[in-house]
């Protein structure tokens, strides 16, 4: 195996001095944008996301319309000041694009549409802040917003980047670890809380059957902790109701 | 009820000199202003006006100052009315209502002369900084000029100036220096409904007014900006009379930046 630096020294404990196995702290809301069918605000470290959902509702443009079944319509998009770095543009890029469609994948498999025919249903993502893991802390976010808008959903789904550097697994990269010069693999991963199923599952980096299937391992016991989380969000946003 | 019932009923009400959720008049929603809500942004803020939510985050970035101002910097300001925040908003490029926001809200900073652009230049002809500010509505309900006028002009005062060595910056460090705002421009937009005025119109409320003026105000008599909206028009006596409003309202207004 081969680093990306040679000269990067080993990485043997974690810059912010996480374990290994620990996520960066996480919060989240339910409810939080009231002009939406649903909505939540989701944060791990320093990655926030805003998700909105609205719909079911008239699908445009019309071809998009499925008579069988309603649809999802997931957009990933960063506000120009939520990256490091530089300003980044607005709007639509390909990165953005490809987030919005693996965004999408990721829900699918728990949503049920099939009641509302020829309509679709927007899960608008927003972020005003991002340290890597932002298309995880967007799915862990349009997923309790679909639940707040009452959609049929037949589990949670949560989503945590797994990985390793230099051999060792670890979870929830930050952008420091994520940039490392040492050999490093980044794996966002969704998965449906209570089966374990995969929905989302990429890799940049290098690995191995076995590194691969130990970080996967992780992941699974990360999003049972992540679904509680989100379960509790739901919740709070209900008992606020009722006082 | 038809849409003339509606509006029928809404000026009633307002006659009576009560809105549908208990304002006065010219009351706005209460307003809850914070500053640093985002750790990549140089400057941000979060201000909340009842259930509207407007989060406006700055950016530093090193460019070469323009051929005609060789001795400034500049200053950006954009919005986008995020699908996010309310179902009539959609996706794709900015709407006409986009750019009016982002206009005004712009023509407010830029022309009450309240960040001293000269401050901006690093180095005449050649390396001097962009404020660019970006304003994102995340609940909208209603008007959202003073508020995102607001947000912004918190942001740019939370906002501090990059490392630079050399030419180059480093965005990810900020040094302790500050923006250094000579004044604090407030944007009021007086709305005109049948023979009454009010302020922050919900909206609902948006859909019976009339016509519109954004009044942008440095101070208890000085104003420096003004664009009027909606399809209705506006008498010189309207105008003496929004203005007044604005002036008032602006003082309230600035108390909130200078207290966040």
């Amino acid at each position: 195996m081969s680093r990306n630096d040679a000269n990067a020294k080993p990485y043997t404990e974690r810059a912010d001095g996480r374990s290994w196995t620990q996520t960066r702290p996480i919060s989240a809301r339910a409810g939080v944008i009231p002009q939406a069918d649903g909505s939540a605000l989701f944060t791990i470290g320093k990655s926030t996301a805003y998700a909105a959902v609205y719909g079911p509702r008239e699908i445009h443009p019309k071809f998009l319309a499925n008579p069988n079944t309603g649809v999802l319509r997931c957009s990933y998009n960063m506000q120009p000041f939520s990256g490091p770095g530089a300003r980044s543009r607005s709007g639509p890029s390909r990165r953005s694009k490809e987030i919005s469609l693996v965004t999408q994948r990721a829900l699918e498999p728990v949503v049920d549409l099939s009641e509302f025919p020829n309509t679709v249903v927007d899960v608008f993502i927003e972020f005003i802040e991002t340290d890597a893991g932002s298309r995880c802390a967007g799915i862990c976010a349009a997923a309790i917003a679909l639940a707040d808008a009452g959609i049929t959903m037949k589990d949670m789904v949560g989503a945590i980047a797994v990985g390793h550097v230099d051999g060792q697994t670890l979870v929830d990269l930050d952008g420091v670890e994520e940039h490392l010069g040492n050999e490093v693999a980044d794996i966002p991963v969704a998965m449906i809380a209570a089966t374990g199923e995969i929905t989302l599952l990429q890799m940049d980096g290098i690995t191995n059957t076995k590194t691969l299937l130990a970080a996967l391992g992780e992941a699974h016991s990360c999003i049972k902790e992540i679904a509680k989380v989100q379960r509790q969000a739901l919740l709070d946003r209900y008992s606020e109701v009722k006082q | 009820m038809n849409q003339d019932k509606q509006r029928e009923h809404a000026l009633a009400a307002i006659a009576a000199g009560i809105r549908s959720d208990g304002r006065g008049l010219l009351e706005y929603r209460e307003f809850t202003v914070e500053r640093g809500v985002s750790s990549t942004a140089h400057g941000s803020s979060r201000v909340q006006s009842g259930d509207q939510i407007v989060i406006a985050g700055v950016k530093f970035e090193l460019g070469t100052p323009y051929p005609d101002t060789p001795l400034d910097g500049s200053l950006m300001v954009s919005a986008e009315l995020l699908p996010l925040s309310n179902r009539v908003f959609e996706a794709g490029p900015p709407s006409i209502d986009s750019i009016e926001l982002a206009r005004v809200t712009d023509r407010t900073i830029r022309e009450s002369k309240a960040l001293d652009l000269s401050s901006l230049c690093i180095e005449p002809s050649k390396s001097s900084w962009t404020v660019a500010v970006d304003i994102a509505p995340i609940n909208a309900n209603g008007s959202l000029f003073d508020i995102s006028a607001l947000a912004a002009l918190v942001a740019i005062r939370d906002a501090r100036k990059p490392f630079v060595e050399g030419r180059v910056p480093d965005y990810e460090r900020l040094t302790d220096e500050r923006l250094e705002l000579v004044r604090l421009p407030i944007t009021v937009t007086v709305y005109k409904v049948g023979a009454y005025f009010i302020v922050d119109p919900t909206q609902d409320e948006e859909r019976y007014c009339d016509a519109r003026l954004s009044i942008a105000t440095l101070d208890s008599e000085t104003v420096c900006a003004l664009q009027k909206g909606l399809a209705g028009s506006l008498t010189i006596a309207d105008i003496e009379t929004m203005v007044d409003i604005a002036l008032r309202k602006g003082v309230e207004l600035r108390a909130l930046v200078t207290a966040a």
